[in-house]
């Protein structure tokens, strides 16, 4: 068992606290939004979807999927503009968001800030695609609401 | 406070919206905000504009924020203006590492504007 695995088999829990902590936090200050928890399961639409690659002590990808509603409206309350002033944006809010959330986690966890970098975000729209990873963990996963609103937070973390 | 011109540089232009109304919000009087997304950028901007604050991201493309506070010691229109960095990054090692390139002050992401304040207004004193 290398270092990355042994540290997600004994913090597994604790780790998934943190992650919905750290998602819980940013969108407070930066989007001033308390997300709240589903009632049973949600159904997440992925249009959108949003990557940050971790690498060293920690290797993984982080990621955030919502529809493209939630998108938009996630992007609306960052830049504080109305709903229908948005466009371009959405791309580079919601990487931001992944990046912060991705940034949060890691300097909440003893080591990982000054051991672990963050890749730049990337942002998929469009809901046709698959992805395949190298991961030989379930991935640390939080669901939660946006505005009523379904969203994943996931971290898949490589060996 | 008088007002300022600030300079601004992170790679998303998101964030630099962010940054801005952060400021205003923490009570800042901005005569003029720049924006550059990347530290190359930010030096071409310098070499034409004087400003008074810089915010700065680290992990940039091109030029990085700690490349960019090295390199601004050559600029005229930067001596002794003070540098926050804004980022991610908040290790206590990378703390360090900005502080000792010259950084004034250093903001984690995510942030309030309260946190913003708390950074600008003693590093814009100190300059005065």
């Amino acid at each position: 068992m290398n270092a990355t695995s042994a540290l997600l088999a004994t913090n597994r829990e604790r780790w998934t606290a943190t992650l919905e902590l750290a998602t819980r936090e940013v969108f407070q200050l930066m989007l001033a939004t308390e997300l709240t928890a589903p009632e049973g399961e949600a159904s997440v639409s992925q249009e959108v979807t949003s990557m940050v690659g971790m690498a060293g002590q920690l290797c993984g990808v982080m990621s955030i999927r919502c529809d493209g509603k939630a998108a938009a409206l996630m992007t609306s309350k960052m830049l504080g503009v109305e709903l229908d002033k948005v466009s371009t944006e959405i791309a580079d809010a919601l990487g931001e968001i992944c990046n912060m959330v991705a940034g949060n986690f890691k300097n909440k966890i003893t080591g990982l800030g000054e051991g672990c970098m963050l890749s730049p975000p990337t942002v998929i729209t469009g809901s046709d695609y698959q992805t395949y990873s190298l991961a030989d963990k379930p991935a640390l996963e939080v669901s939660l609401l946006f505005e009523n609103m379904p969203m994943t937070v996931s971290l898949e973390v490589h060996s | 406070m008088n007002s300022l011109r600030a300079l601004i540089v992170d790679d998303s232009s998101v964030m630099r919206k962010i940054v801005e109304r952060s400021l205003r919000q923490a009570g800042l009087e901005l005569a003029q905000v720049l924006e550059a997304g990347n530290g190359a950028e930010a030096l071409a901007v310098l070499q034409g504009s004087a400003v008074d604050l810089i915010l700065c991201d680290i992990n940039m493309p091109v030029m990085d924020g700690l490349e960019f506070i090295k390199q601004l010691s050559g600029v005229e229109n930067a001596k002794g203006v003070p540098v926050i960095m804004i980022t991610t990054e908040g290790s206590e090692a990378h703390v360090v590492q900005a502080l000792s390139c010259g950084a004034r002050g250093y903001i984690r992401k995510p942030f309030t504007p309260d946190q913003v304040k708390a950074q600008v207004i003693p590093a814009l004193a100190a300059k005065a």
